[in-house]
């Protein structure tokens, strides 16, 4: 990991703005703590060899004051500063990483795993305050500080600025050293240790299972023994990476022993000033200070980091590409031309060669064995895959030269699991925004012509609320035969050329069934070119043309 | 008693090794403050231009200190490091165990998918407790005391003033801190809710909304619900920044204090001048070992929401009540008489008088239309449902019997059992400890899985992959049952085994159920009646009642549920056959297929 990713520049530009500030505050703060070492050394240098009262150095106390009021202050804003560029770049990732997420698709992070993705945007951003508030400042601050603090030093006392300029560049080569000595190994440790979490998890989840056979008690010895191994192979591992924090602590407090002794032993000599000497002595810990911070860190900002890392990891997950032509005017002619698809790094065909004309006004069912195909066929009719083998053509226009939006503006689809959302994400949509995803500005009319052409207009209308009745959030409420048809409703109101249907492969109710069947047959005769996929014997049934999708050969 | 001290009870095996660790961990801090403070002192004593001799002592404790405090801030975080992670290991056990207490009926609101996760990083964050907070704040306090207690001996006026300083950064820095970090929290957390919500929504429908053309529209939608908690987030930033500043500024507080008072204390005589240096810098050497507190502040604040969401799966565990439990005897069926059940929260019953019986070496089915109370009835013969009526196995209710007693009799294949993340051999010993490579292989020769496993390069010995991700759904299910074989129950349930399977490998796995369990006394859940004429009678559930039951040749005489479905599916099977011959990969025109 590196400490600034130059990703998290390109990709959250407020990023650099912060870089600017955080330099510019650290530059002024660098000054303050060097006029405070100065100024309460003279207070104490003036009193103590100089025998002045406190009317007389009262003026330098309240410098003193002054400078660290100001120190707060400027710590204040830059905490401030932090945390509004924070708010700004995880907007940016979090914009930049759902646009791309929801680009890419059903077959990119938001088609395996929604959740996943929505906590890394959510709560796995969040940890960036930690990394812009804490860390970045920090890092700001050690390279500056211990710059300001030597360049000071060599105006004062030669001696001690070489002791200083010596050992500061050895904490940063030790820290890569052993860090890039212990770093497999560490990583390796926290491979176990999540396997450690990984096995917790296994028998939590196991836990009925374990019930059944009525070993359910006996596992919280495993779990015992389990993590009692693991801590002690962890501990060999870390005795050896804290060694890396052990050399930057002895590098920095013997140094700054190095430096009192040898300004004191020469001070007792008469070789330096007892002013300088004091000075000397305030100066030479701050310069650590900083870069003993960044370790402390460190931890809260890998967090961060991190989760900006696997967002990087989405955007750069490039978006299929599209066409630019527009589509052949009238209706649709599909041809199908010895598709075929396989995944990148597999040998076995997703989809094996198929070779099928969808005509206008005609049903053609797709049918075989789940895992033969039809979805990933249907990935490409839709254009969410390019095919490796093969090629559609749309009314004799390459599907490939179309552009994907103008493709599917005339595509009505029907998913085997449709989500009834609104446009506006709302979380309790009617049934008339739902609708209306499919084509926005549809009028109430439009709404209700669509659910009669679905077969599901009667039951919507002897609800209380009629089309304005709202669903809940995952559709409950509704049986999964009442959801498709809604689903066929918001496909038709936009008046589609294709029809791409999904049968569910759970068992509809035979009401259900017969609707479906019925307004798939009526957008064929209206001139719809209809491609169903097929799990029961009924939309096999009306099929104009069946293609079996799959290699098997089967006895 | 707080969730977090209850987290602490629940992870404190090794309080000694952590109260040594914290020692360690305060001799460090000391040691920072005493080089300081040394130092200092023997820069002071130089200006005099004493003997160099005289110097000797305190230049080689300045170094002795330097070299302590490297030192014991390794050994502390060793010690400290060993102690959590033991800390962290009884956590997972007393964890476990409450989540054991609870299966299976309480165990769903905390396993499913997202909330596992939540549930291993929370485990994770835990680990934050002794190390980020306990130990911080136990050196940070033992440190301060030793300071103050120096620089009272040394000016008692400047102790005193100090020490209330250092007592208000002790108290007031880190509950300012936490306090406006929860704030901050609480007001955001309604529009972050809601963002969440939004994008997890147009993630999920991601296809539905790219076909539909509505993916930039619910990207607006998604873009006015993260302007709303930026601009939250912005405004909040003031509040957030506090903790930057609050340090530096009782730092300098202290520093002027210690000046304000020592140096007239200096000019007339009640303090020794090379002492100056002394007072003015301890606090500062101090106050570098508190600026760690405001993260631990955080950490802290962090910690409690972990805490409260582990309380309550401590909390949900209740004791059963040891009722007075019989031990069961020899197994002479199953009686199950106007049985009547009810889930907790449920407004009415899932099983509204249920009547079944099964002899010994009988297979029974037990069908009808998803919601009418065939698991239901899994879960009670189980023992883990409360049930009204009679249901007697073994010569008692099952009530009366030992949950796990009765376990030992009855056992269960689930709709989609936990395949765990080891090897075969290891899954299969969990139906019995103990087995031998033989019996395991018989098993699996019964569940026809054996074929494939000795395909294996490590036969039995080979990783199935978490959640058995390495085997495919059928092997899963087969595992499952060639374990439940291995057990030897004296009844066995199978509760829709090939419920999450696709047709064609749920129709195999039918088939092999059917002769595993052709010797056994089983129970078969389903809902595909293909096969059924081989059991000795069928029951059909429908709304938590028996509505028909009898043999298939009976079934099938009448026009009921059993006779109509098994009919259509029978016809959907030929069906499928017809597809199965047609070629792959090219359209075939309908007429051609009709006449098949």
């Amino acid at each position: 990991m590196r400490p600034l990713d130059p990703r998290l520049m390109r990709y959250a530009r407020s990023t650099r703005g912060f870089m600017i500030v955080a330099i510019l505050l650290g530059v002024v703060t660098a000054i303050l703590v060097i006029l405070q070492a100065r100024a309460l050394s003279t207070v104490i240098v003036n009193v103590t060899a100089h025998g002045f009262n406190f009317a007389e150095v009262g003026g330098l106390v309240f410098a003193v004051a002054a400078l660290i009021g100001a120190r707060a202050l400027l710590a204040w804003a830059t905490e401030i500063a932090a945390f509004r560029s924070s708010a700004a770049v995880k907007e940016e990732l979090r914009t930049a990483a759902l646009a791309h997420a929801l680009a890419l698709g059903p077959n990119g992070p938001a088609g395996t795993d929604p959740a996943g993705v929505t906590t890394l945007v959510t709560r796995g951003v969040d940890a960036l305050d930690a990394y812009f508030s804490r860390y970045l400042p920090q890092l700001v601050l050690a390279v500056i500080v211990p710059i300001a603090i030597l360049l000071t030093m060599l105006g004062q006392d030669i001696l001690s600025t070489v002791i200083v300029a010596i050992t500061i560049p050895l904490i940063p080569l030790f820290m890569i050293l052993i860090g890039m000595y212990t770093k497999s190994r560490v990583d390796r440790q926290w491979k176990t240790l999540a396997v450690l979490s990984g096995h917790f998890l296994d028998l939590v989840a196991g836990l009925p299972t374990l019930k059944i056979f009525g070993r359910a008690k006996s596992q919280a010895e495993a779990i015992a023994a389990v993590g009692d191994r693991y801590r002690m192979s962890t501990m060999g591992v870390l005795r050896i990476s804290f060694l890396s924090s052990l050399a930057l602590e002895l590098l920095a407090t013997l140094s700054v022993a190095l430096v009192a002794v040898s300004v004191g032993l020469r001070l007792a000599e008469g070789q330096i000033a007892y002013g300088i000497a004091l000075f000397v002595l305030l100066l030479a810990p701050e310069a650590y200070l900083p870069l003993r911070l960044v370790g402390q860190h460190f931890h809260a900002a890998a967090e961060g980091l991190g989760a900006a890392e696997r967002i990087f990891a989405i955007l750069e997950t490039p978006l299929p590409t599209s066409g630019t032509s527009e589509m052949p005017e009238g209706s649709v002619t599909i041809d199908v031309d010895h598709l075929g698809y396989t995944y990148a790094g597999s040998e076995v065909p997703a989809l094996a060669p198929t070779t099928f004309t969808a005509r206008p006004g005609t049903i053609t069912a797709l049918v075989g064995l789940s895992g033969g195909g039809k979805s990933t066929l249907v990935n490409v009719l839709l254009g969410f895959l390019a095919p490796t083998m093969g090629e559609v053509r749309v009314s004799e226009c390459p599907l490939a030269d179309i552009s994907t939006a103008v493709w599917r503006s005339s595509i009505g689809w029907v998913p085997q699991s449709p989500v009834l959302v609104s446009a506006d994400l709302n979380v309790n949509p009617t049934i008339a925004q739902v609708v209306r995803v499919g084509m926005s500005d549809a009028t109430d009319d439009h709404v209700r012509r669509a659910l009669s052409d679905a077969g599901i207009l009667d039951e919507v209308m002897a609800l209380p609320l009629g089309i304005d009745t709202a669903l809940n959030a995952d559709g409950s409420g509704l049986s999964r035969g009442q959801q498709q048809r809604i689903a066929i409703a918001r496909a038709l109101v936009r008046e589609p050329r294709v029809l791409v249907l999904d049968e569910p492969s759970a068992a509809l109710d035979i009401d259900s069934e017969d609707a479906v069947v019925a307004a798939v047959r009526e957008a064929a005769s209206r001139g719809c070119t209809v491609i169903v996929v097929a799990h029961r014997p009924a939309l096999v049934e009306i099929a104009d043309q069946v293609v079996r999708v799959g290699t098997e050969v089967l006895a | 008693m707080s969730p977090v001290r209850a987290l602490w009870k629940a992870m404190s095996a090794q309080r000694s090794e952590l109260a040594i660790a914290a020692l360690i961990g305060f001799l460090a801090s000391a040691c920072a403050i005493a080089l300081l403070g040394t130092s200092a002192w023997l820069i002071s004593r130089a200006a005099d231009m004493p003997p160099v001799l005289t110097l000797s002592v305190a230049a080689v404790m300045v170094r002795a200190f330097a070299l302590g405090r490297a030192v014991f801030r390794y050994l502390e975080r060793l010690l400290g490091h060993d102690a959590a992670f033991r800390g962290l290991s009884q956590l997972r056990v007393s964890l476990y165990a409450s989540l054991e207490a609870i299966t299976p009926n309480g165990l769903a609101r905390f396993t499913r998918g997202d909330l596992l996760a939540r549930l291993g990083a929370d485990v994770d964050t835990a680990v934050d407790l002794p190390l980020r907070i306990v130990l911080p704040w136990a050196q940070a306090i033992l440190v301060s005391i030793g300071t103050i207690a120096f620089l009272v001996w040394l000016l008692p006026a400047a102790g005193v003033v100090i020490g209330i300083i250092v007592l208000l950064a002790l108290t007031l820095m880190p509950w300012l801190v936490g306090r406006t970090a929860a704030q901050a929290e609480a007001r955001l957390a309604p529009g972050k809710a809601a963002l969440a919500n939004a994008a997890l929504t147009s993630l999920s429908a991601s296809p539905d909304l790219l076909m539909l053309g509505a993916d930039g529209r619910a990207l607006a939608a998604l873009r006015s619900h993260d302007d709303k908690v930026t601009v939250l987030g912005r405004r909040e930033s003031f509040a957030l920044g506090l903790s930057g500043g609050t340090g530096t500024l009782l730092q300098g507080l202290a520093i002027i204090a210690a000046l304000v008072i020592a140096i007239p204390a200096v000019v007339d005589g009640r303090l020794p001048s090379v002492m100056l240096a002394v007072a003015a810098l301890l606090p500062l050497a101090l106050f570098d070992v508190l600026a760690t507190l405001p993260g631990s502040a955080l950490s802290f604040h962090r910690l409690r929401g972990a805490a409260a969401r582990l309380d309550e799966i401590h909390a949900a565990s209740v004791d059963d009540g040891a009722s007075p439990l019989v031990q069961p005897g020899a197994f002479t069926g199953l009686v199950v008489d106007n049985v009547r059940a009810r889930w907790s929260g449920a407004q009415s019953d899932a099983l509204a008088g249920v009547s079944i019986r099964i002899t010994p070496g009988e297979r029974i089915a037990i069908v009808g239309p998803s919601g009418s109370g065939k698991s239901t009835l899994a879960t009670v013969l189980m023992g883990f449902l409360n049930y009204q009526g009679g249901a007697v196995i073994c010569g008692h209710e099952i009530r009366a019997i030992g949950g796990d007693e009765l376990r030992e009799r009855v056992g269960l294949m689930e709709q989609s059992s936990h395949i765990f993340d080891t090897t075969i051999a290891a899954n299969l010993r969990l139906g019995r400890l103990g087995s031998s490579d033989d019996e395991i292989w018989t098993a699996l020769e019964e569940a026809q899985l054996a074929d494939w496993v000795r395909t294996l390069p490590l036969g039995i010995e080979t990783e199935v992959g978490s959640f058995g991700t390495r085997l495919s759904g059928g092997q899963q299910q087969r595992l499952a049952l060639a374990r439940l074989l291995l057990a030897q129950r004296d009844l066995v349930i199978l509760d829709e085994p090939t419920e999450h399977l696709d047709a064609q490998t749920a129709e195999q796995l039918d088939r092999t159920l059917i002769s595993a369990t052709a010797s056994r006394t089983a129970i078969l859940i389903t809902h595909r009646l293909i096969g059924l004429e081989s059991t000795d009678r069928i029951y059909v559930l429908d709304h938590g009642r028996v509505v028909e039951h009898g043999t298939h040749d009976e079934l099938m005489s009448g026009t009921g549920w059993y006779a109509t479905n098994r009919r259509r599916q029978a016809e959907q099977r030929s069906m499928a056959e017809l597809i199965d011959r047609l070629p792959a990969g090219i359209g075939v025109d309908v007429p051609p297929l009709a006449r098949g």
